[in-house]
């Protein structure tokens, strides 16, 4: 479907497949983001001790054998998962599809800790000697390990890979499949995020480090976006793939459609290490906005990045109000207050989270704001309940990580024409 | 360990790292390979296992004598005599 300009082609999403600590496929993941359900538990976690996670359910066996569950790694789990939850839900004959022109596009925070610091708790039992050390440490820990492995159980022989984008991963990934499509370099594009940091010590420890790992002694309680009384980051796992197509092919064969993707922007603040720029932020938002022909009197809902550490809420605030703060009906909202943050798949998981809006008509809230903090003071966050809409057409989903990097996506209720 | 409980040895490594398989009637003169799904990779883990639950090192140009169940148990036999049966 070449184009004298790719931009013109028009992308849709038409399946999706997730585990959230919240939920293992989509309605039961947005029930539970309507009625307060959060997934966060008590959780331990080698040297560090009893934390708090949000841990997923779902079944690996599924889709795996035992023994493939047993060779891979719980991101290629969660992601074999995502993948074929989303090709299930999006009606397409997986049989007779041609496998060379479906491409695997799934953004990470991070890989390869988990099974490192596992290896190295293995050796510490044999005195360190690398002769106990595994022969699965290389193909478990390579950067495209949970898109190949998704490729390998799905007989996937288009392109795969992960793409390395911190915290705006599950975005990025999403943008990489919208944007091979268009290019006409596969027809169907798996896309989106995964996460299995919670199975990695040195997370949670770096974050107590940093003193932005949360605690509270109600773990439901403790991820708390927007709080004055906010603490830190409660770290999960999850995933959440989408199946892209273009959008001919996806009326050609009368696919469901979820939403339109008008705009997407990623950039970059340059300014520091862990601590984002507001500047930079509202001028991803607004980049994404001008390539989707939209102001900001356009977006029904923004689907907020913010992690609960003080200076991160801050900072997007300061950016919404740049960008959001002339107007009022818009609904800020946030879904890590329900899952934690699930990394790599957190971008991913909140669009998705937000995406029955457009048959509902409803923002789901901010949840464990007992006292909203005046610096995160907008008056457009969907605070602890549900709202009801006039109309929900278009959402913007802000996605933030470390080494400053921004991505924003925007997708819109699906219209003929 | 004799033979017997180093078949049993075995048979438990098999169990971890094939747990999708039967193996109720594995012949035990007959390749592994020829009645299980066992790759290379597998293979390698059988030896880590040998190597991390009982110490025994095998050298890589002894591999072949680990085809059947048969051959492994005649292998390690002497390698393991003085190994301790875990109860």
């Amino acid at each position: 479907m070449p184009s004298a300009n790719p931009n013109d082609v028009r992308i849709v999403i038409t399946g999706i497949g997730l585990t959230a600590p919240n939920g293992n496929d989509l309605p039961s993941y947005r029930a539970n983001l309507l009625n307060g359900t959060s997934g966060v538990i008590p959780y331990e976690t080698r040297y560090v001790g009893e934390v708090l996670a949000g841990v997923c359910d779902f079944d690996e066996t599924r889709y795996q054998r035992r023994k493939e569950v047993r060779r891979g790694t719980r991101a290629g789990s969660i992601s074999i998962y995502c993948a074929q939850e989303a090709v299930a839900d999006s009606g397409l004959g997986w049989e007779t599809l041609p496998k060379d022109r479906v491409g695997v596009y799934i953004g990470i925070t991070e890989h390869g800790n988990v099974e490192t610091e596992n290896e190295i708790y293995e050796i510490s039992q044999f005195d360190y000697d690398t002769k106990f050390w595994s022969h699965h440490h290389n193909p478990r820990t390579v950067a495209n390990n949970p898109a190949g492995e998704v490729a390998l159980s799905m007989g996937i022989t288009g392109p795969h890979y992960t793409v390395g984008a911190a915290c705006a991963a599950g975005n990025a990934g999403f943008i990489q499949g919208l944007q091979m499509l268009r290019l006409g370099e596969v027809d169907l594009a798996i896309a989106g995020g995964a996460s299995e940091s919670i199975h990695t010590f040195g997370i949670f420890a770096s974050f107590a480090s940093q003193g932005a790992l949360a605690r509270h002694e109600d773990p439901t309680r403790a991820s708390r976006p927007f709080d004055r009384d906010r603490n830190g980051i409660v770290v999960s796992e999850g995933g959440c793939l989408f199946t892209l197509e273009r959008l001919p092919d996806a009326l050609a064969r009368g696919a469901k459609i979820y939403g339109e993707i008008v705009g997407h922007a990623m950039n970059t603040d340059a300014t520091d290490f862990v601590l984002p720029n507001s500047s930079r932020q509202a001028e991803c938002m607004r980049l994404a906005l001008s390539r989707a022909g939209l102001g900001p009197e356009d977006i029904d809902i923004v689907s907020s990045h913010a992690t609960a550490t003080e200076q991160g809420d801050i900072e997007e605030c300061k950016a919404l109000a740049l960008v959001f703060g002339d107007f009022p009906r818009v609904a800020i909202n946030n879904t890590k207050s329900f899952t934690g943050h699930a990394m790599g798949a957190a971008g991913a998981l909140e669009l998705a989270g937000n995406l029955p809006a457009f048959q509902d008509g409803i923002a789901h809230a901010t949840i464990n704001v007992d006292n909203l903090d005046p610096k995160c003071g907008l008056p457009q966050i969907v605070v602890n309940t549900p709202r009801k809409m006039d109309k929900v057409d278009v959402i913007l989903n802000n996605s933030f990580g470390m080494l400053g990097i921004n991505s924003v996506l925007i997708v819109k209720r699906y219209q003929a024409g | 360990m004799n033979p017997e409980e180093i078949r049993q040895a075995i048979l438990n490594i098999l169990n971890r790292i094939v747990p999708d398989e039967d193996l109720s009637q594995l012949d035990d003169s007959v390749s592994f390979r020829e009645q299980i799904e066992l790759d290379s990779m597998d293979f390698l883990d059988i030896v880590m296992e040998l190597r991390k639950q009982y110490r025994v090192q095998i050298p890589e140009e002894d591999y072949v004598h680990l085809d059947t169940m048969e051959g492994t148990v005649n292998y390690l036999t002497p390698l393991m005599r003085d190994i301790q049966s875990p109860a």
